[in-house]
């Protein structure tokens, strides 16, 4: 009985860990590049088209390591200049559910990698891809969209907002109107 | 016992012989603390020394001097007893008089340490970062005031005061040849005194666990004659010399538009980052990558083409550039004298 | 041997229990051991205290032996795995920069090196050594708290499944034993890596705590009548300073770690300087826990000794008095001490002084155990058998470990030696030469106790011989190379700085120490399977545990001995003094005055149940659960409730009987 329980709980963690707790610090060319275009908006005529899904944003937005480091970058690269810790300023607001450009990891990657309108810069070449994808990783659990196992805790700093890992449920966040 | 002691003795002397070359070596002091701390480690170990030989010899007699087995357990002979409480008592006596003599000598010793920096003019505040050491030279003059990474030139002859602090995690800064170590906490700000005697490089690296490159974590003190000193001060404020040549031109435009620019800063560039390492006049360290490798052209290049296996988990990104844009790149950081 | 002889001729007030015994009831009565023939009386105790039959059966064992066995067992499976860890780690480090083991894993491995070793190897296996001999010393028939004692163990083994398993799934903590803010903290230790550090301690500390309290209980109440204090056995002695030392000091390390998993799950931010909490206040916590931990890894091992060196040099200690105010005095001066780890960061001069001073202080008792020890063996040549050399070997280490302690304490020196592997050498030699000898001379010299057989002599010394020169040539060259410069919990080293060959040498020596423990093993099974019958008192010792057969029955003691000396089995050659009038068809243990063990009451002691199991894994459950959410506390909260209830339902008998 022992054994058993043993055993699924390591099953049941497994599962959830090995994911989450891998520190690759090397980019991995064979889960894809996030190279390929993606579209400024998923709305088509007659509809909603699938956005692409690179092998990439699945390995990263369920990583912890990945979503510290994002959260690392996001400091050390100075987003907060115009979307201030999440909250927006010259920029979007980060922590809501507002998406003007779609809420998935390969939207989010895209928007850092080629820049949107209106004053979003492009970081191509200026930061390698994967770190792009760490920050895409890190952007959404800005929105209670990441694993609360895996998403950052708090910060050695003044905390402007509760930490990632405490954020709200997404689904409970402010809709746009 | 006694083969097993000569064995580690002959071991040790062997071994010993390859550690005076040591350049981070507590027992090859170069500095005033060093040395203080250096009697002070071999004046324990010798009378530890005797300490532990009186009570192997105390452990050995009853074996090796044969006296009589006993055989009713509970018989004691009480006069025995009584001789031996006394022999006992000396013991504990003998035993709290040298420690009480040690607490005094550590007392003393810790403030004759606490005098050597009293009087220091130069104050350089050393933060730790995730793994390696910023360096920031204090002045009045604001434009004087120099920001450097991992080696650490001092003036010879001269006690220099640190300022110990962290951005990160909990560091510790140890040079054993000059001085004991002292942790940089965040929110802390340490105060660690030292001094050089003679011209030298001396190495140190980073004493409490830090994470994934803790190992790496190594840092140069360099000491010079005042007036070099005071030659390389000045030479490290300039800004950054201009690229010669087409490949380190095209290096120096690469650096701009590439990720190197988010993070380093190049005095007299745009490039402004402070969150690793200032490459102003990287190549005038003696190695990069705080002490891991030494500084050369293959070597910067190794790096930069691929930081993650010399140094697994460091801050520093695998960056895509190919053969030419490497190339440029190496040309010019080495040409930052 | 009846009561009769008592009265007669001991200075003991039997009468009283006579007296209890005339207000009960005679229908609520069962039968007692009184004038019970040998036969008979055997028949009804091993009815009264076996543990039930089959896999639910042994699951619920209450039995203190059993339960002890288990402990002694996965503790060793413990040892084996973080000795694994140290081999890994020490071909990592045979040259410099190799590349067998990278820093992520080589971080987990030194972690779980630590988090192993200290545990769930060193405070569980002296733990369950005491959980052992303590109620077979005392001349009890079972444990204070017996189904505490079993849940104790079930906590234990769920902690360190916990860790291990986490360690397979990459998960475990690579922050260090003592997993210092901020690098454990929850901006550096992203995933659940500190996590599992943290709740891992809980298990351990709940588990160590439980047996603290049973055992601090069983020798204050439930000593054999006339063991008065001053006839209390030395091991007896050091499990009971241990115990009340794990009362004061495993609360504060799961202070510590619970703040921890605060900081990095609910967000708070004890130790976070921007708002107001500071990283340093981490280290005082956890080492105000964690300078009593290593006492409490060594007083039992102290208590070891002194049990083992009276036997073989025939005659009892010298200085008992000694020894039980020294123990008593390191278990109040090791909760003042804990700065000596903190040297290094910059404490204000004269406040590190006076822990110089406290550090310096517990030498002295420290050293009078030592004297008294040597004292006692110079009444004649001791009989020199294995348990005896490992005694020996104790002495050679720890003496030298006891020496660079005394060199640690020092502020200025330490500032050289702190974090270096000087401290890494220091500590083993403390702590495998001031425990892991003693436990290994205890192993031989109680396994005729718990087995029954003897250990093979040969293979012993042949085990000791590997295990002191491996000891040695792993751990001597380490002070050396940390003078040299090398710092601890480093996963390579550069060439230039030449300690290459050193680390090669020390590789060769752990693998030899590895290797005597490879022998120590097949010297377990061996005399497990095919050792030489070892009879009551194969050593001829003094105290009691060795007045019952081996191995123990399931009660222990037919009936209670009355103690007249501290060695009592020498102080009555012939046949050792009873006292009777316990019920045979229930468990019924003799409980005695604090101070006096005058025999007090009689008191019923907890039958086999398998409730302690379920509760340890709805408590395991909920620890494991609360690394994910705090609400694990609220919804576990139900679980533990109902499993507490099954545990203590009333039963349809009375309550007590005086």
């Amino acid at each position: 009985m022992r054994l058993g329980f043993a055993t699924l709980l390591s099953v049941t963690l497994a599962l959830a860990a090995c994911q989450r707790e891998e520190r690759d610090t090397r980019p991995q060319s064979s889960l894809g590049s996030g190279g390929q275009p993606t579209p400024v908006t998923a709305l088509e005529p007659g509809g909603q088209r699938p956005s692409p899904r690179d092998n990439k944003a699945a390995s990263f937005e369920a990583n912890a390591f990945h979503l510290s480091e994002g959260k690392r970058l996001f400091g050390w690269f100075n987003c907060s200049g115009c979307h201030a810790n999440g909250g927006g300023g010259m920029g979007p607001a980060l922590m809501d559910q507002k998406w003007i450009y779609g809420s998935s990891m390969e939207s989010i990657h895209a928007t850092i990698r080629d820049g949107r309108p209106n004053g979003m810069p492009s970081f191509r070449n200026m930061i390698p891809d994967d770190q792009i994808w760490e920050l895409a990783a890190f952007v959404r659990s800005l929105s209670g969209n990441a694993p609360s196992s895996a998403a950052p805790q708090r910060n050695d700093g003044m905390m402007p907002h509760p930490s990632e890992n405490r954020m709200p449920d997404a689904a409970t966040l402010g809709k746009s109107p | 016992m006694k083969r097993l002691a000569s064995m580690a003795f002959a071991a040790a002397s062997v071994l010993s012989l390859q550690g005076c070359a040591g350049w981070q070596s507590a027992l090859d002091p170069k500095g005033p603390a060093a040395s203080e701390l250096a009697w002070l480690i071999w004046f324990f170990t010798g009378l530890c020394a005797v300490v532990w030989v009186l009570v192997m010899i105390a452990l050995a007699a009853p074996v090796l001097m044969r006296p009589p087995r006993r055989t009713e357990p509970l018989v004691l002979d009480a006069g025995a007893d009584h001789r031996k409480l006394r022999v006992v008592a000396i013991a504990v006596g003998l035993t709290a008089a040298i420690l009480v003599g040690l607490t005094l000598l550590s007392f003393f010793a810790n403030r004759t340490l606490a005098a050597i920096g009293s009087d220091a003019a130069l104050t350089i505040r050393v933060t730790g970062h995730q793994w390696w050491w910023e360096v920031r030279y204090e002045d009045a003059t604001p434009s004087r005031i120099l920001t450097t990474a991992n080696e650490i030139h001092i003036p010879a002859g001269e006690p220099v005061r640190l300022l110990l602090t962290s951005t990160d995690v909990i560091h510790s800064f140890w040079v054993p040849s000059l001085a004991g170590k002292l942790d940089l906490i965040p929110g802390h700000i340490n105060v660690l005194d030292i001094k050089a005697d003679k011209p030298g490089t001396y190495r140190g690296q980073c004493a409490e666990f830090c994470g994934a490159q803790h190992a790496n974590m190594g840092t140069f003190i360099i000491a010079e004659p005042r007036a070099k000193f005071d030659a390389w001060w000045n030479d490290q404020l300039q800004p950054a010399a201009p690229p010669t040549g087409d490949e380190a031109k095209a290096g120096a435009d690469l650096f701009l538009k590439r990720p190197c620019v988010m993070c380093h800063k190049i005095g007299g560039t745009p490039a402004g980052g402070t969150v690793a390492p200032d490459l102003t006049h990287v190549a005038s360290r003696r190695t990069l990558a705080a002490g891991s490798l030494t500084m050369s052209r293959g070597n910067l290049a190794a790096w930069i083409a691929d930081p993650q296996g010399i140094k697994p988990g460091s801050h520093m990104p695998v960056v895509e550039l190919n053969g030419d844009e490497l190339n440029a790149i190496v040309a010019y950081l080495e040409g930052l004298k | 041997m009846s009561s009769a002889d008592l009265t007669s001729e001991r200075d003991l007030p039997p009468e009283r229990e006579a007296t209890a015994k005339g207000d009960v009831a005679p229908e609520r009565d069962g039968p007692r051991d009184t004038g019970m023939d040998d036969a008979s009386l055997h028949r009804w105790l091993a009815r009264t205290w076996r543990t039930p039959p089959g896999i639910i059966g042994a699951l619920s064992s209450v039995d203190h032996k059993v339960v002890a066995r288990r402990y002694l067992i996965t503790a060793f499976v413990f040892l084996c795995l973080g000795g694994l860890n140290a081999v890994a780690m020490r071909i990592q480090l045979s040259g410099p920069q190799r590349g067998l083991i990278g820093p992520d894993l080589y971080n987990q491995l030194f972690t779980m090196h630590g988090v192993t070793m200290m545990f769930l190897f060193a405070v569980p296996i002296v733990q369950a050594t005491g959980i052992y001999l303590v109620p077979l010393m005392v001349g009890s028939r079972n444990i204070a708290f017996p189904r505490l004692n079993a849940f104790s163990y079930w906590i234990y083994v769920s902690g360190g499944l916990f860790a291990w398993v986490s360690f397979a799934l990459s998960m475990a903590p690579d922050v260090g034993w003592f997993a210092y803010v901020p690098l454990s903290g929850p901006e550096f230790g992203p995933g659940k890596r500190a996590d599992v550090w943290a709740q891992m301690i809980t298990y351990t500390e709940v588990s160590s705590l439980a047996v603290a309290v049973a055992t601090i209980v069983t020798v204050f109440k439930q000593r054999a009548p006339g063991m008065s204090l001053d006839k209390i056995p030395l091991y007896v002695w050091a499990l009971l300073v241990t115990s009340f030392v794990v009362v004061f000091a495993m609360p504060a390390v799961m202070i510590t770690s619970t703040f921890l998993i605060l900081d990095r799950l609910v967000g708070t931010h004890i130790f976070n300087p921007a708002e107001g909490g500071d990283a340093l206040l981490f280290q005082h916590l956890f080492w105000f826990f964690g300078h009593p931990e290593v006492y409490i890894i060594f007083l039992p091992a102290t208590g070891m000794v002194s049990a083992i060196i009276p036997a073989f040099a025939r005659r009892p200690a010298f200085g008992h008095l000694g020894l039980v105010l020294s123990l008593i005095a390191v278990g109040f001066l090791s909760f003042g001490l804990w700065v000596h780890h903190m040297f290094a960061t910059g404490l204000p001069k004269l406040g590190a002084s006076f822990f110089t001073a406290s550090s310096m202080l517990i030498a002295i008792p420290n050293g009078v155990q030592i004297f008294c020890w040597l004292a006692t063996l110079w009444d004649g040549r001791p009989v020199i058998r294995t348990p005896l050399l490992f005694v020996f070997g104790f002495f050679f280490i720890f003496v030298i470990g006891g020496l660079t302690g005394v060199m640690l304490a020092s502020v200025p020196l330490d500032l050289q030696v702190h974090d270096t592997y000087f401290v890494v050498a220091h500590f083993h030699y403390v702590l495998i030469g001031g425990s892991v000898f003693p436990l290994l001379g205890a192993a031989y010299f109680w396994f005729p106790k718990i087995t029954g057989r003897m250990m093979s002599e040969r293979l012993g010394h042949w085990h000791f011989w590997l295990a002191f020169i491996g000891f040695n040539a792993a751990f001597f060259p380490m002070h050396l190379v940390g003078l040299w410069g090398m710092p601890r919990r480093v996963y390579t080293y550069p060439a230039e700085l030449g300690w290459g060959n050193i680390n090669l040498f020390i590789t060769g020596g752990a693998v030899l120490f590895f290797l005597s423990f490879v022998l120590f093993t097949l010297n377990l099974v061996h005399g497990a399977l095919k050792g030489a019958p070892a009879g009551d008192n194969p050593w001829d010792a003094g105290t009691l545990e060795w007045a019952t057969s081996s191995p123990p029955p399931s009660y222990n003691f037919a009936r209670i001995p009355i103690v007249t000396n501290v060695e009592p089995l020498w102080a009555e050659r012939e046949v050792l003094p009873v006292a009777t009038g316990l019920r045979v068809d229930v468990r019924e243990l003799l409980i005695s005055t604090v101070a006096e063990a005058h025999p007090d009451i009689r008191e019923k002691s907890a039958t086999p149940s398998i409730w302690p199991l379920f509760a340890a894994i709805a408590v395991g459950g909920t620890f494991l659960y609360s690394i994910f959410t705090p609400w694990a506390i609220v919804w576990g909260a139900a679980p533990i409730a109902i499993t507490l209830i099954g545990w203590f339902w009333p039963k349809d008998t009375p309550e007590d009987e005086e």
